[in-house]
This record gives structure tokens, C-alpha cells and sequence, in this order.
């Protein structure tokens, strides 16, 4: 991986990231018609008071001007205050990331794992009963929107069953500390967790299955079987690391996707990350907590493409010598 | 041409025909053998005809709340209707058979936008060389990295939420994938020796575009949009749930939306969120079962490996 590579890759990404920022501003401001007005409706203002807070606000000036000033504010992290409860929307975003982070990484973890092991089944024994049973369950799951799975599940364990608690991240009425909080918490992550990773492992399990029946007709590893290498071994060491590399970009493909259902899926169980704060900011609405969101949503899925390309490079020789 | 195959031999238009017409004699056989395929063919003509003659099948009237005052809420199958009614005393049934006609126009209509857009900019993308190709792929790269949801919403908060604005929403985020299939597709079409005949012989490139590269390229355009389209009415449904949807008109996701908001879950009105759902499942499921069994009658690299 030549350093030349690696430069373009991050300048890329850099040009995309500056496209966002724009698209972001202009976007909005497209958009909001008069949000003073929409932020103090049925309040008596003096011009002179509307003055100032469209002032607080940056809303003065000609659109350049704006964009200067939300350009400068960007780059001190300032990304407006929320309407909806004046405070920063930066400290609203940072409160709700660690919930999503966790919700969203740990998820991500088990619907590539899970995924991947379900593809390399299938693909191995293709055409048996076991490859028919796990692509049918893979292709419904594929089909189900998330949020409809979350409910199902919801229905299920907490409300037939009330194994698992409803929604939120704790119990509101228990004030534990240390491990009896973390465990709590544990609970009720676990059904949003599922959610998303089933909603998502379809898609790893299909994309593994075909890429590892196309690598099983490379040379190489007719090769390795020629030779008389046992099955299993030929598998682990020759077909599925090659195979395992589409399902890497899809990785960094999904992230935005994986965001996104995070959205509907957070506001089914009152999950406090961004995704549950998308929702209450549509509902609202409340347009700098969304133009905030959606920046930190592009950005982080730039981010993770960027990520992806690295690697990608990293493990494929092919791209790395040239 | 015409000139020279005057006489007994057929005109070039008569053969091109009756060439075109046994291509798709043999695709329709190939595709017919394949047993998903015709499962998922099957299960969309009956939801199509569903949606067609709603106005036979269900009651219009039936979903204003203000006409359904003499029906009990929160019905169960066996107390009224083929599927119960809601919590304003709507029945179900009705509502499922207009929302197909909505799931399915959002879906339809929006892939249509979406495959314009991704012929026309892949095809231009992969036809020009030099900076054409280069800002077309850059703009592309764009859009394929800014997730499509928080955009969706974004779009449909700003245009305001009506059945129109969500096909548009859908229609203008769904097209990058597409444009970038083409435009490889594109990419090996171009260097054919036919082209290069055609290009030899005067041809201009309107000419090479439309008459050879795009007729090449209409295959792998027919099958991404039937795997376009289930990805597109899942997103109307999303969109539908997050309360951007059509407030005037019910469509599956809104339905989820209402069953949800409204405490389904909690009285366990399973007549109620478990119908949309499984809408949604059965004309996901179908459309991606026809666009693989497509896919694999029209792309010659999978008909190898098949073979």
C-alpha cells in the first residue's frame, strides 16, 4: 500500500466530507422558512428582540455571510443550540452517542459473525436442505423491515413473555450503581441488540455465500484439494479469507444503513441515542438537532468507507502491489 | 443496407426481429425453470391484482374515522370483518388493500426516477472519457457515502410529507448504486469490436449510445430495477413509520406507525401490526426472488456459473 494511495484515499474522503458541509448548510437553509418565529410562536416579540436572536441564532447577513459564520462555528465545534430544549446541540449529540455506539457496534459484531459463519455453511453444502433452510430464513429476514421485526420481538419477550424489559436504557425506579447498573442496562439492550443483528445478518450470510461459491471455483483452491488437503483446512485457509473480503466493504457500506435502522429501531424502544433523538427532532421539528445529526451521520459513514477502502487495500494483494 | 438485401433475403429489420423475439423466447424459458423465480412472479401478479381491484375488494369509505362510527374499535377478526379494526373502529381489511396501492406506487414510481438517473449518468459516466466521467463518478461517490435515510428525512421534512414528495425522496437517493453498475457495464460493452466497426464507419455517439451500448446495458437494467423497487418500498415504509409519510392516504408503513403509536403492542392486537408486515415481507420477498431469477437469465456471467 503505497503512501500515494493511502493520500488520495484520505483526500478523497476530505472532498466528500467538504460536499456534506455544504450540502448540509444549504440544505437547511432551503428549508427553514422563518425559525424564530417557529421557536417562539405565540410569544409577543418586540422587533428589537427579534432582531437579537435572529442575530444569536446566525441568521442575519446574506447567505454567504451565514455561511461563513456557520463555517466558523463548525470549526469551534458550535453546531447551534437545540429549539426544542436550548441546550447545545454538540452536548445533545454527545450525551446520545455511547448508547448508539454500543447498540450499533455490538450489534454490528454479531450480524458479521453470525452472517458470515451462516454463508460459509451454506456455500459449502450447496444445495443440501441445510444451504435451502438458511437461505430462505436469510432472504425473509432480509425482507422484514427492521422496525416491524423490533415490534415482533418487543410482542414476544417483553410483553408475552416478560423476560425482557420494554424499552429505555435502565430501570427508572432502581438507583443501582457499578455492576447491578451495567447489568441492567445489559437487559435492555439486548432486545434492540437482536433487532438490528438479525435485521442484518441476511445480508452478510448472502453476500458470504456468493462470494465463497465463486472463490471455490478459483484454480487454486482446486488446487489445494488436489493436493489432498482435508476439507476443513482447505476451507479456513485457502476459501474463506479470499471470500471474507467483499463482506469487508460491505461492512462500511452497511454502517449507514445499520445508522439508519438504528433510528427506527431506537425509537421502538426508547433507546436514548441518536437515532431515538432523528425521531423526537422530526417529530419536533427541530432543525439544528437534525442538521447536526445528519452531519455527524455522513461524517462518521465517510469515516467507516474510508476505513473500509484502507483495509480492503491492506488485505488484497492484488490492490496492494499495484 | 436495405439495398443490398432486396430480393429473397429478409430485410436487416425482419432479422433483428425475429432474433430479439426467440432472445426472449429462451429467456422466458430459462427463467421459467428457475422455481423461485416463478414463486416470487406468481405471489406479485396476485398482490398487483390486489392492488387493482381494491375498489371491488374493500370499502373507500371505510377509512374516515367519521364514517366508521356504528363499527366497535379494537375489534378482533372474530368479532367483525375478515380482519378486525382498529382503534377508531376502522377495519383492517380495507386498509391493507389501499395501502398495497400505495406501497407499491411509492415503490414502482421511485425506482423509475431512480433508474433514469443511474442509466442516464452511468451510461454518460462510462461512454466520455476525461473530466465528463470524472465529476460524474465524483457526484456519484457522493451520494453513494451520505446515508440515505438521514438524508431521506431530511429531504422529506423540507418538502413536506405527501405521496408525490416521498416518491421524489426515495427517487433522487437510490440512483448512485445503479449509475455505478452501469457505468462498468459500460466500461466492457464500449471496447466490443462491433463498436469500434460502428465508430470506424462514422458513427456518431448519439448512434453508438443508443443503438449499441444501450440496448446492451437494457438487460442489467431490467434486473437492478426489480431489486430496486423492494429496496424502495421499504424505505416508504421507514419513511411511513417515522411519521413522513402521506397523513391523507394509508400505506403499510403507516399503518405499523399507527398500530404502534396508537398501543397495538400492548393490547395485542396482533390483527393489526401483524397483516402490514407480512404485506411488506411477501412483495419484498417476491420482487427480489424475480429480480435474481432475472438476473441470472440476463447476465451472461451468471449464466455460467450456473451452468
Amino acid at each position: 500500500m503505497s503512501p500515494r494511495f493511502v493520500t488520495g484515499k484520505v483526500f478523497g474522503s476530505l472532498g466528500t466530507l467538504a460536499f456534506v458541509i455544504v450540502f448540509n448548510f444549504f440544505l437547511f437553509r432551503v428549508v427553514e422558512g422563518n425559525p424564530v418565529a417557529t421557536l417562539f410562536r405565540g410569544r409577543n416579540l418586540t422587533d428589537a428582540q427579534r432582531l437579537a436572536l435572529r442575530h444569536q441564532f446566525g441568521l442575519d447577513g446574506s447567505k454567504l455571510d451565514q455561511f461563513w459564520h456557520y463555517l466558523v462555528q463548525l470549526g469551534h465545534l458550535n453546531l447551534g443550540r437545540s429549539y426544542e430544549t436550548n441546550a447545545t446541540v454538540f452536548s445533545e449529540i454527545a450525551a446520545a452517542a455511547w448508547p448508539t455506539i454500543a447498540l450499533v457496534g455490538i450489534s454490528t459484531l454479531l450480524s458479521t459473525v453470525i452472517g458470515v459463519a451462516m454463508g460459509i455453511v451454506a456455500a459449502w453444502r450447496r444445495g443440501s436442505i441445510r444451504d435451502h433452510t438458511l437461505t430462505s430464513f436469510t432472504m425473509t429476514t432480509y425482507a422484514m423491515p427492521d422496525f416491524w421485526l423490533g415490534m415482533l420481538l418487543l410482542i414476544v419477550f417483553a410483553v408475552l413473555l416478560g423476560w425482557l424489559p420494554i424499552g429505555g436504557i435502565s430501570d427508572p425506579t432502581s438507583n443501582a450503581t457499578g455492576p447491578a447498573k451495567l447489568a441492567d442496562e445489559t437487559k435492555h439492550l439486548i432486545l434492540p441488540c437482536l433487532t438490528l443483528a438479525v435485521a442484518y445478518l441476511g445480508e452478510y450470510a448472502i453476500v458470504m455465500r456468493s462470494s465463497l461459491l465463486d472463490t471455490m471455483r478459483e484454480d487454486y483452491l482446486v488446487l489445494a484439494r488436489a493436493k489432498g488437503l482435508r476439507d476443513a483446512l482447505v476451507r479456513r485457509r485457502h476459501a474463506v479469507p479470499n471470500a471474507l473480503l467483499p463482506v469487508v466493504t460491505l461492512i462500511a457500506i452497511n454502517f449507514g444503513f445499520v445508522l439508519s435502522g438504528a433510528i427506527a429501531v431506537e425509537s421502538i424502544y426508547s433507546w436514548p441515542g441518536l437515532g431515538h433523538a432523528t425521531y423526537a427532532a422530526i417529530r419536533a421539528p427541530d432543525l439544528p438537532m437534525l442538521q447536526g445529526l445528519f452531519l455527524v451521520f455522513s461524517a462518521s459513514v465517510i469515516f467507516f468507507n474510508l476505513l473500509a477502502d484502507l483495509a480492503y487495500a491492506y488485505l488484497d494483494p492484488r490492490v496492494r502491489t499495484s | 443496407m436495405t439495398a443490398l438485401a432486396e430480393g429473397q433475403t429478409p430485410s436487416a429489420r425482419r432479422i433483428a426481429w425475429s432474433r430479439r423475439r426467440r432472445a426472449f423466447a429462451r429467456a422466458w424459458r430459462d427463467y421459467c425453470s428457475s422455481g423461485p423465480g416463478l414463486i416470487g412472479l406468481v405471489v406479485l401478479v396476485v398482490i398487483v391484482l390486489v392492488a387493482l381491484a381494491a375498489p371491488l375488494i374493500a370499502n373507500h369509505d371505510n377509512l374516515d374515522p367519521s364514517k366508521t362510527l356504528t363499527t366497535p374499535l379494537w375489534a378482533s377478526p372474530s368479532q367483525h370483518g375478515p380482519l378486525g379494526t382498529d382503534n377508531l373502529g376502522r377495519p383492517i381489511w380495507d386498509q391493507l388493500v389501499y395501502g398495497s396501492r400505495i406501497s407499491l406506487l411509492v415503490g414502482l414510481a421511485a425506482t423509475i426516477i431512480a433508474m433514469v438517473i443511474g442509466s442516464v449518468v452511468g451510461v454518460a459516466a462510462g461512454f466520455y472519457e476525461g473530466w465528463p466521467s470524472s465529476v460524474l463518478m465524483r457526484v456519484t461517490e457522493w451520494f453513494l457515502v451520505i446515508p440515505f435515510l438521514p438524508l431521506a428525512i431530511v429531504l422529506a421534512a423540507v418538502l413536506g410529507p405527501n405521496v408525490r414528495n416521498v416518491i421524489i425522496v426515495i427517487g433522487v437517493t437510490s440512483w448512485p448504486g445503479t449509475a455505478r453498475l452501469i457505468r462498468a457495464q459500460v466500461l466492457t460493452v464500449k471496447e466490443r469490436l462491433y463498436v469500434e466497426r460502428s465508430r470506424a464507419l462514422g458513427a456518431g455517439s448519439a448512434h453508438l449510445m443508443l443503438r449499441h451500448i444501450v440496448p446492451n446495458v437494457s438487460p442489467l437494467i431490467l434486473a437492478n430495477t426489480t431489486l430496486t423497487v423492494p429496496i424502495a418500498i421499504l424505505s416508504e415504509t421507514t419513511l411511513s413509520f417515522l411519521g413522513l409519510g402521506d397523513p391523507l392516504r394509508p400505506s403499510w408503513g403507516r399503518m405499523l406507525d399507527e398500530a404502534f403509536s396508537n398501543g397495538a403492542i400492548g393490547k395485542n392486537a396482533w390483527w393489526y401490526y401483524l397483516p402490514p408486515g407480512i404485506g411488506i415481507v411477501l412483495v419484498v420477498l417476491a420482487f427480489t426472488l424475480v429480480g435474481h431469477a432475472l438476473e441470472e437469465v440476463l447476465d451472461p456471467r451468471l449464466r455460467e456459473r450456473r451452468s
